[in-house]
């Protein structure tokens, strides 16, 4: 990859907290153009494709995963001081992911109900997304976020000017590419009137209902489709399981299902 | 400890090439190990207790992000499970189309694996853009392998990390037939490629380390086994997938957050060279006279034989994929009907990196009431330690730190460890005595 001590060239970090690496991918499905992104940044850590320095000086850090345990709460703090540019990529990273579903119960609790001797691990309570512990600068949506994204991010970086976020919700990329509405030919509960594009409503376009794993758009509604939904026979614990999935931390989706009865009766 | 040990402390940096954080603990005694503990720490994300109260129509998408390389294996299992509870029976069409999804998973974390984690071991680079230099030619084969891969995954699942296509009963989807027809031109013509890379991986100069381990893989004596089979380990053990945990039990150690998994109380091995110790007399013709001419002799006792189980699977599933998509037809629905019940059901297919065991408990309106998962390197956790300790005995612990560590860390990388971990440091500590 990059050359020790080239100066000319970004450095650009790839780090990985609590995830599944899914996001790392978009990295490391690029082909061709992964080789020719290293020419264009020197990449000075990104362990699973090899260079290795976790604690290098960086103009750009890309972080996958949320905050879970109490090493990595420190180890982000350390990320945030040594990088320029710190953003999340991915639904773990910028909202804590599906695996904050633990926020709405009592975390110690399930470590409990899945490890025989919960003493041996070390978890925090919560998963958090890394802006709720430090501040970033940019963030990507999605569960997960793909090639497309990470480039038009590093590309316009290097220009020099803000990447500029997706804000449209689902429904207009599906209206866009003519898919037909699966919330009102076929009844489906489609989160798309209050995810955010990005993905490419690839849901709506292979017939089945978007379950919002980029996250909320701009003003989304979540109570008026909750209600829509309910008229679509859903039960109101059915209609909170939808708000409560990939993105259960993040409001409006947040408050949202714990409106619809969701993560156990808790308020928030 | 005796006050004549000796004790090193090696921080080496992150453990690079895998996914998961490793340490690595020794304690040696007169030229032989005492004591060994390979440290893997998987911040608990505790998918099995999430999925408590979720429908099972959820299953598919929550269980994918357990593993962004493998998530079709999950989602394979998962539906296979819940639809043995509900009593449904996919057909045919779905039979086979999952079968050629579930070879685009194996084509592109085969390939992803051998060129951009482990192939830098055997030619001494960091990484596979530094090898790219010199070996454009092998680097962008596997990259082009990787990506027919990754769109064998979209055809069926729109993408390929998280593909939202599968349903319990079937897919969401049919592709189009021209779709269908344009990929499987571009696939057989890869075929060349993967016996090229198999013919080029059989020539590396491995290290020799026979070791005794039995193997464990699905097996249905009519194909290579992704979906279906029994659980048959090379110990002649041959049970229905149901009665996989009462042979394998796990069982947490103070130093890893994955459960060790243990055969009949010993380690095991699953994975591409189980696979292929057990099953590759149900290999398809071509890849069988391909194996013929590449090796490894079978039963394999190498561990390092695991790269080439891999260039040969790679191209089995090419030659699968291409077979199944010979009279592809859009079915009149790609999925069959779900009424959902109470009950336990049980589901194992293989995933790139071996057996993946789901079982669930679900009510009457179809939710999950309970929920467990064996993960492969979970499975193969006992074996990875067994195998540290010979090869680090055989190589002779008076060897520089610096050798013994990068001699663990490839022993470790050559079991594709799947671990999604916080960080990768495989601190390797020596006490010597």
């Amino acid at each position: 990859m990059g050359k020790a001590g080239d100066e000319a060239k970004p450095r650009v970090a790839v780090h990985k907290f609590s995830s599944c690496d899914g996001c790392q991918l978009a990295f490391l499905d690029l082909g061709e153009d992964l080789v020719r992104l290293a020419e264009l940044v020197d990449f000075v850590h990104f362990a699973e494709a090899g260079p290795v320095d976790p604690e290098a000086e960086t103009d750009i850090a890309f972080v996958e995963g949320s905050i879970s345990t109490p090493g990595e709460a420190e180890r982000i703090k350390r990320i945030r001081a040594n990088t320029r540019y710190l953003v999340p990529i991915g639904a773990c990273a910028t909202s804590g992911g599906i695996q904050a579903l633990r926020n709405l119960h009592d975390g110690k609790q399930w470590l409990a109900d899945v490890y025989p001797s919960p003493e041996y691990v070390e978890s925090l309570a919560t998963s958090t997304g890394i802006a709720d512990n430090v501040t970033v600068d940019y963030q990507l949506w999605g569960c997960p976020v793909n090639g497309r994204q990470v480039l038009a991010a590093v590309r316009a970086l290097l220009w020099g000017v803000d990447p500029v976020p997706e804000r449209d919700k689902v429904c207009m990329e599906c209206k866009r590419a003519g898919h037909v509405c699966v919330l009102v030919s076929r009844g489906q509960p489609c989160l798309g009137p209050v995810t955010v594009t990005g993905c490419g409503a690839l849901c709506p376009a292979f017939g089945r209902d978007c379950y919002g794993c980029y996250g909320p758009a701009e003003n989304p509604n979540p109570d008026a489709l909750g209600r829509r939904f309910e008229g679509l026979g859903l039960m109101r614990e059915d209609v909170a399981r939808r708000f409560h999935f990939i993105h259960s931390h993040r409001e409006p989706l947040h408050g949202a299902g714990l409106r619809w009865g969701g993560g156990g009766g808790r308020g928030p | 400890m005796s006050d004549q040990t000796r004790r090193i402390d090696i921080d080496v940096p992150v453990l690079s090439r895998v996914e998961g954080e490793g340490a690595l603990e020794v304690h040696a005694a007169g030229g032989r190990i005492t004591d060994l503990k390979l440290r893997i720490f998987e911040p608990p994300r505790m998918f099995e207790r999430f999925l408590e109260g979720r429908g099972y129509h959820e299953v598919a998408d929550a269980v994918a992000r357990i593993c962004g390389i493998c998530p079709v294996a999950y989602q394979m299992s998962a539906v296979q499970a819940l639809e043995s509870i509900f009593g449904v029976e996919p057909g045919d069409w779905v039979r086979a189309m999952r079968r050629v999804f579930y070879c685009g998973e194996w084509i592109q974390s085969h390939a992803l694996h051998i060129h951009l984690l482990a192939l830098p071991d055997f030619f001494g680079y960091d990484s596979a853009l530094a090898m790219a230099a010199d070996y454009p030619g092998e680097v962008r084969r596997g990259m082009r392998l990787q990506a027919l891969g990754n769109e064998l995954m979209a055809l069926f699942g729109a993408r390929a990390v998280h593909p939202v296509g599968a349903r319990v009963g079937g897919f969401h989807h049919a592709p189009k037939a021209a779709d269908v027809a344009d990929l499987r031109g571009r696939l057989e013509a890869a075929i060349p490629e993967a016996e090229a890379l198999a013919r080029w991986a059989a020539g590396f100069d491995l290290p020799d380390n026979g070791q005794e381990f039995p193997c464990l893989a699905l097996r249905n004596g009519a194909d290579y086994p992704m979906n279906r089979g029994r659980i048959a380990a090379s110990t002649g053990l041959d049970v229905p997938v149901a009665e996989f945990a009462d042979h394998v039990t796990e069982e947490q150690v103070p130093h890893s957050t994955a459960f060790h998994a243990r055969l009949d109380g010993e380690p095991y091995l699953v994975g591409p060279l189980a696979r292929l110790n057990i099953n590759a007399d149900v290999l398809p013709a071509a890849t069988r006279a391909l194996l013929a001419d590449t090796g490894p002799a079978l039963p394999s006792t190498n561990p390092f034989h695991s790269l080439l189980a891999r260039a040969l699977e790679i191209h089995a599933a090419l030659v699968e994929a291409v077979r199944l998509l010979g009279d592809y037809r859009v079915p009149e629905r790609p999925y069959a009907e779900v009424a959902p019940r109470a009950g336990t059901g049980y589901g194992a297919t293989e995933a790139p990196r071996g057996v993946l065991w789901h079982r669930y408990e679900t009510d009457d309106a179809g939710r999950v009431t309970a929920a467990r998962i064996v993960p492969p390197t979970a499975q193969n956790q006992a074996r990875m330690e067994e195998d540290l300790r010979l090869s680090l005995e055989a190589r002779g612990l008076d060897a520089p730190d610096d050798e013994l560590r990068f001699l663990g860390e490839r022993v470790i990388r050559n079991y594709d460890p799947c671990i999604s971990c916080a960080t990768h440091f495989l601190d390797l500590t020596v006490h010597r005595r």
